[in-house]
């Protein structure tokens, strides 16, 4: 997917930066109001990242201008406020959505799908491998002519394996796309996942097959 | 509590204008009464003078002798005011030519009009004294007669009393009519001072615009100053505000850096050492960034039910909400949140508070909630109350530790391994507690899960 990070912090817009495109997004970093603006202006964005304290002005300004200017892409506001009626004041504003300073990646993305599958979504995000096809933001698989829909760590698995087809990726690996850090969890609760998935891939010629010692792949007939 | 009290401007006001109508009515009455007596005197005096002076004109002088024949009338026409006893004497010189002897008659101090009166008691009574004089001629000498015509005062007593009974029940009747004004006069001059306080105590506790309201004159330096307070006290609120927002951004914001950095680091270091520091760290940040903000929503909280704030809340709109909000939280553990179907109900107060409170109880409910488990919302209507309860799949609470969940920091026994401030619960039971609601925990009976209950009074 392609974002737009608004923050003026150069570490913490570098970090994010880096930490989404380790997902296989591509992220455009603006540092000022008017900065994105150009960008808005000149490249279609599935969702805009909004820090609310500007060097040029208020976050909100920029919401509101936003929206007049019927400019249909999601913003996702991220506030270092957490009083809720700072937070129930960008919704009004016309944000999707909003996250707390510091923020879990996992439910960015959690937030995002929403989101977008709210926003009703583009068809464009949907990903093919062999005869799989898959929507994310739905989180329906199609295996032939049948439809599955998945559950989110299912689905989430999946897009791991879908980002690097044929990558080999260690249970470890797994673990900490799964999983929030809050949660203790052992490496074999990743089997349980792996195992609901295969069922799901039953039908398809698509499997997840075991590297012994390594970890899993997803790989396709040739 | 300090003592406010400098009397009362109503009490003042009216104390000064019923003790001056009190005074005018006793002016009043002794004017009345001093006029009255003089008119009465005169009616008399009058009758006197006319009494003397005919017989005056009655005398005349034959054969060298003064003779005065005493009309009928000059006696008579003092019987027509009242029936008042008359005497009188006719004296030439020193000599008494007619009438009682007795009779004080003094000889000086006569008016230009060479009339004298005067009152003077005589036989026991109170009598007035009129004295006439006149010269006359008798063989070349020059004679001075002296006429004196009294009268007894009983009717004009009596008047005088009437009088002083009337104006006694003037006086009074003023000043009744005149306190009832002054009452309606003060009552009138402090409602505005009423109004005021009324349209500055029915505020809501955000609502720091201007006093617009119009005032009297005199008010206006009390509505200025108040509205200069005002202001001074909205710019405080901002730059407080301001400098909260502000210090959590430079806080936060670090964190927020050294968090996405672990994450990205944890992303490409395999030694299982350093990743358990990396995610100890974030775990860490979690834990230092969730208290900070839920502190923060406890200050708000304290501070908002304090002055609670009482609007009409569609309880089950706000459920809606705070659902759609948390889903993709309880999304990424696959845990799935059932809403009943909810009835319509509503509950008096602080919109902001009761969505905290809510969000609270079921972002509980989600932390401690088992992967792959359900969470279960309902709304159920009470006589007065209005009830919901958030039951979730998970151990349940250990029996009898429930009540201490209330508690400030405290955590109940199976929080071992999650991210939390203890304060969630906390804040909950406050709002329930300033909204007149329960906060309750039980399990449910099949399955075993926790259940936590949260009453309102209905609106």
């Amino acid at each position: 997917m392609r974002f737009l990070l608004v923050e003026d912090n150069a570490q913490l817009a570098a970090a994010v930066v880096d930490r989404l495109t380790l997902d296989g997004h591509v992220v455009d970093h603006a540092g000022r109001i008017g900065e994105a603006e150009d960008y808005t202006a000149t490249t279609d964005y599935d969702l805009i990242l909004l820090d609310i304290m500007l060097p040029d002005g208020d976050g909100r300004t920029f919401l509101s201008r936003h929206r007049a200017a019927r400019d249909e892409t999601p913003v996702i506001v991220l506030t270092a406020r957490s009083e809720v009626s700072d937070r129930v004041g960008m919704l009004d504003l016309g944000a999707d959505d909003y996250l707390t300073k510091p923020f879990d990646f996992s439910e960015l993305e959690a937030r995002v799908r929403a989101v977008l599958r709210r926003k009703g979504g583009s068809s464009s995000n949907i990903k093919r491998f062999g005869d799989l096809e898959f929507d994310p933001l739905a989180g329906v698989l199609g295996v032939g002519g049948e439809r599955i829909s998945l559950r989110n760590r299912e689905l989430r698995l999946l897009e791991v394996f879908l980002g690097a087809p044929g990558m080999i990726f260690s249970k470890t690996k797994l673990v900490d796309r799964l999983f929030s850090y809050e949660e203790d969890v052992s490496e074999n609760a990743i089997e349980v996942y792996v195992g609901r998935l295969r069922k799901h891939l039953a039908a398809s010629a698509v499997e997840i097959t075991t590297v012994r010692g390594l970890g899993y792949r997803l790989t396709a007939p040739e | 509590m300090i003592s406010l009290r400098a009397g009362s401007i109503r009490r003042r006001l009216t104390v000064q204008l019923v003790g001056s109508a009190a005074l005018l009515a006793a002016i009043l009455y002794l004017v009345v009464q001093d006029f009255a007596r003089d008119l009465a005197q005169q009616a008399q005096d009058s009758i006197l003078v006319a009494s003397v002076t005919s017989i005056l004109d009655a005398a005349s002088v034959r054969a060298g002798e003064i003779s005065v024949d005493i009309p009928y009338t000059a006696l008579s026409m003092l019987g027509t005011l009242s029936d008042d006893r008359v005497f009188y004497t006719v004296k030439i010189g020193e000599a008494v030519l007619t009438g009682y002897n007795d009779l004080p008659v003094s000889k000086t101090d006569f008016d230009a009009n060479g009339q004298r009166f005067s009152t003077t008691e005589y036989r026991g009574e109170d009598v007035r004294f009129v004295t006439g004089t006149r010269q006359l001629s008798v063989e070349g000498r020059t004679e001075r007669m002296l006429v004196t015509v009294a009268q007894t005062r009983d009717r004009q007593q009596a008047i005088l009393a009437q009088i002083t009974r009337t104006s006694l029940l003037m006086g009074l009747g003023f000043f009744v009519i005149a306190a009832v004004l002054a009452l309606l006069a003060a009552q009138s001059a402090v409602r505005p001072v009423n109004r005021l306080a009324e349209i500055v105590s029915r505020r809501g506790p955000d609502d720091l615009r201007p006093v617009t309201a119009p005032v009297p004159d005199e008010m206006l330096p009390l509505v200025s100053s108040l509205n200069s307070f005002i202001a001074r006290l909205q710019t405080s609120l901002t730059r407080s505000e301001e400098f909260i927002a502000e210090a959590a951004h430079r806080v936060r914001t670090p964190l927020a850096t050294v968090r996405t950095q672990a994450e990205v680091a944890l992303r490409r270091v395999e030694r299982p050492e350093n990743r358990a520091s990396l995610k100890d760290m974030i775990r860490a940040i979690d834990e230092s960034s969730r208290a900070a903000g839920q502190l923060l929503d406890h200050a708000m909280v304290s501070l908002r039910a304090d002055q609670l704030a009482q609007a009409e809340v569609e309880i089950p709109a706000l459920i809606q909400e705070v659902v759609d909000r948390l889903g993709p939280v309880a999304e990424l553990k696959d845990i799935d949140l059932t809403v009943d179907d909810l009835p319509r109900l509503s509950a008096n107060g602080d919109r902001i508070l009761l969505q905290n409170a809510v969000s609270n109880i079921l972002d509980n409910a989600i932390k401690y909630s088992p992967r792959d488990s359900a969470i279960h919302i309902s709304l159920e209507a009470g006589a007065q109350t209005l009830t919901l309860h958030v039951r979730d799949g998970g151990p349940g609470f250990p029996h009898g530790g429930e009540n201490r969940l209330r508690d400030r920091f405290a955590r109940g026994q199976n929080a071992e391994g999650t991210v939390g401030s203890g304060l969630g619960l906390t804040i909950v039971d406050e709002v329930a507690r300033a909204h007149g609601g329960t906060l309750t925990f039980g399990n449910s009976n099949p399955g075993g899960g926790a259940c936590v209950s949260l009453s309102l009074p209905l609106s």
